[in-house]
């Protein structure tokens, strides 16, 4: 393979890879922030308890997280072909991260809003906010650095799950580690689609950590 | 008829908890009047959190009504209860401010949740800035204020929603004593001037002196002894109260001896009996020495109360005769039972 070849392969695995983790991470805020302030919300100590809705919902993210994500994906892919028609290629891969990757965001966004300060919440209340009120302008402000930090965390695990669904045919920088590193054996392409993963990542959390420190205004 | 702006009415909670049911609070009934800065005093675990917590709902009764301005709190929906809890602020022992908001930010808080204009909003939280004398603040976070700046911040997100009462819980526990008097002159001063009504919640004595009129005893979660501040100091008739109006333990001055436990009285004296020399005169009058063990000025609601511990003489007759002539004097003294016990004996 010359040069030329290789650079525009890299370059649109990069760049398949890229729309993947970013359309995944992002459709899986979508559906997993609400989930895990819900999660915060209805919890015994939460300030809307909810208890038959908590363990409901608890139970389903545990059971999806539980789950190794390569044995996920592949059991997801029929239902996946049902759906939008095919079982190859970046957007079911980018389906099926979504459908592993919401609980693992769930659950981040649980955490970093364990974090804040149960008296802060308190004096939300005693001055009569209500409830919505809460979780917009005291919950989701308050966690702003942790949950940016747990969305660095989020994007490169979901960059990682991108790089396995690539061994199944789903495109992006695994697709040719797996086709041209593994089976064709050419393990100067599977170094570099290895570093050009190293970097995305690298990038991804300096980005994180910079932007979570310049949004927390409690160190400056 | 003064106005009552806060009635418990048989207030009682009960928390459920692994090692079975505790009882915070048992039954309480208090009338607070509009205006009254009234202090609720008890040891730690007696209640009074939970008790002034239960006063804008934030801990529901088991039993009981709360009445806030003639309208019923205790039953109503979220709805409701939000619009009366905007007239009710509070401020915290821990401050709880918004880390991430600045000190304007905290005060515009309580100004947009009920939805007040912005430009009218950022106004008014200016202008409460000058209250608490942080003007040159503003834009400082809660990280960067120091202990008391934080209070005052405090206090003026309390004052911005222009409420009736102000709930202090242990408001003043994490500071040292300058700041805390600096926080409590605030505080005195809103009672005062806005004629905003104050609950305060303290452990300690000196916090009711400084601020309040009236007092109610906690212990146990029950109410033991409750009245105005100046006539429980003069005469305090519970265990619970004395302890705690009488010199203790924590004081720096110890009493001077502890030989006699008998026959001793505590006098308290204000302006209108501290000009005289009345305890040298009675020693003339009656020809008989007492022993001093205890004495100190305090000040109570701007007034000055002096109050004294002496062991009169030890024959029943010379003792009274000295009785009568305090009394005579207008001096108001207690007897102190023997087996109760304060100063350096109280350590042990
Ligand atoms: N959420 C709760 N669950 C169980 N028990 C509680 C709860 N809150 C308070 N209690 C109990 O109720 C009693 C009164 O507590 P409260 O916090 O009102 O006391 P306090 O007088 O404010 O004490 P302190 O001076 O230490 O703050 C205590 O025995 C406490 O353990
Ligand atoms: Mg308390």
């Amino acid at each position: 393979m010359d040069t030329q070849t290789l650079i525009q392969l890299l370059g649109e695995g990069t760049v398949q890879t890229l729309i993947m983790t970013l359309v995944g991470t992002l459709v899986s805020y979508i559906i997993g922030l609400p989930v895990g302030v819900s999660l915060i919300v209805t919890g015994p100590n939460g300030i809307r308890p909810m208890p038959a809705y908590n363990k409901v919902m608890g139970f389903l993210v545990n059971v999806i997280r539980s789950m190794p994500f390569l044995i996920l994906m592949i059991a997801f892919m029929p239902y996946i072909r049902m759906v939008i028609g095919t079982g190859i290629g970046t957007w079911a891969t980018t389906s099926a991260l979504i459908l592993a990757a919401w609980p693992f965001v769930a659950r981040m966004v649980e955490q970093s809003l364990l974090e804040v300060d149960p008296g802060v919440i308190e004096a939300a209340q005693a001055m009569g906010a209500s409830n919505m009120q809460i979780i917009r302008k005291v919950l989701l402000l308050e966690a702003r650095p942790s949950l940016l930090n747990g969305a660095a965390v989020a994007t490169i695990t979901i960059l990682g799950y991108s790089a396995m669904a690539g061994t199944l045919g789903g495109g992006g920088l695994g697709d040719i580690a797996i086709r041209y590193g593994h089976y064709r054996f050419q393990p100067t392409i599977m170094w570099i689609t290895i570093i050009v993963l190293v970097i995305l990542v690298q990038i991804m959390q300096e980005i994180g950590i910079k932007l979570a420190a310049k949004m927390d205004n409690r160190i400056n | 008829m003064a106005e009552h702006i806060i009635r418990l009415q048989g207030v009682t909670k009960e928390f459920d908890t692994k090692g079975g049911k505790v009882v915070a609070l048992k039954d309480i009934n208090l009338d607070i009047e509009r205006g009254d800065s009234y202090g609720i005093i008890g040891l730690s675990g007696a209640g009074k959190s939970t008790l002034v917590r239960t006063i804008n709902l934030l801990e529901q009764p088991t039993e009981g009504k709360v009445i806030f301005n003639g309208s019923t709190l205790t039953g109503l929906g979220n709805k409701d209860l939000n619009l009366h809890r905007r007239r009710i602020s509070m401020i915290f022992q821990q401050f709880n401010l918004l880390m991430q908001r600045d000190a304007i930010g905290n005060i515009l808080f309580p100004l947009e949740i009920a939805g007040v204009p912005k430009a009218e909003a950022l106004e008014k939280a200016q202008e409460l800035l000058k209250v608490v004398d942080l003007e040159d603040r503003a834009h400082s976070y809660p990280s960067q204020l120091s202990g008391g700046q934080k209070q005052r911040i405090a206090i003026a997100r309390a004052l911005a929603s222009d409420p009736e009462v102000i709930l202090c819980d242990e408001a003043t526990s994490a500071l040292d004593p300058k700041t805390t008097r600096s926080i409590l002159a605030l505080l005195r001063k809103i009672n005062e001037e806005r004629g905003i009504t104050l609950v305060v919640i303290t452990h300690e004595m000196d916090v009711i002196k400084q601020l309040c009129n009236k007092v109610a005893v906690i212990e146990y979660g029950e109410i033991v002894e409750r009245g105005e501040v100046s006539e429980i100091f003069k005469k305090p008739k519970t265990k619970a109260a004395r302890k705690l109006f009488f010199p203790d333990g924590q004081s720096h001055e110890k009493p001077l001896t502890k030989t006699s436990t008998r026959n001793r009285v505590r006098l308290v004296f204000d302006e209108a009996t501290a000009g005289e020399p009345i305890i040298a005169n009675m020693i003339m009058e009656v020809g008989a020495p007492v022993n001093f063990l205890y004495a100190n000025l305090d000040v109570l609601g701007g007034s000055q109360k002096g109050q004294m511990v002496i062991c009169l003489a030890a024959d029943r007759q010379t003792a009274e005769k000295q009785k009568e002539y305090l009394t005579a004097k207008g001096v108001e003294f207690i007897e102190i039972d023997e087996d109760e016990t304060f100063g350096e004996e109280a350590e042990k």
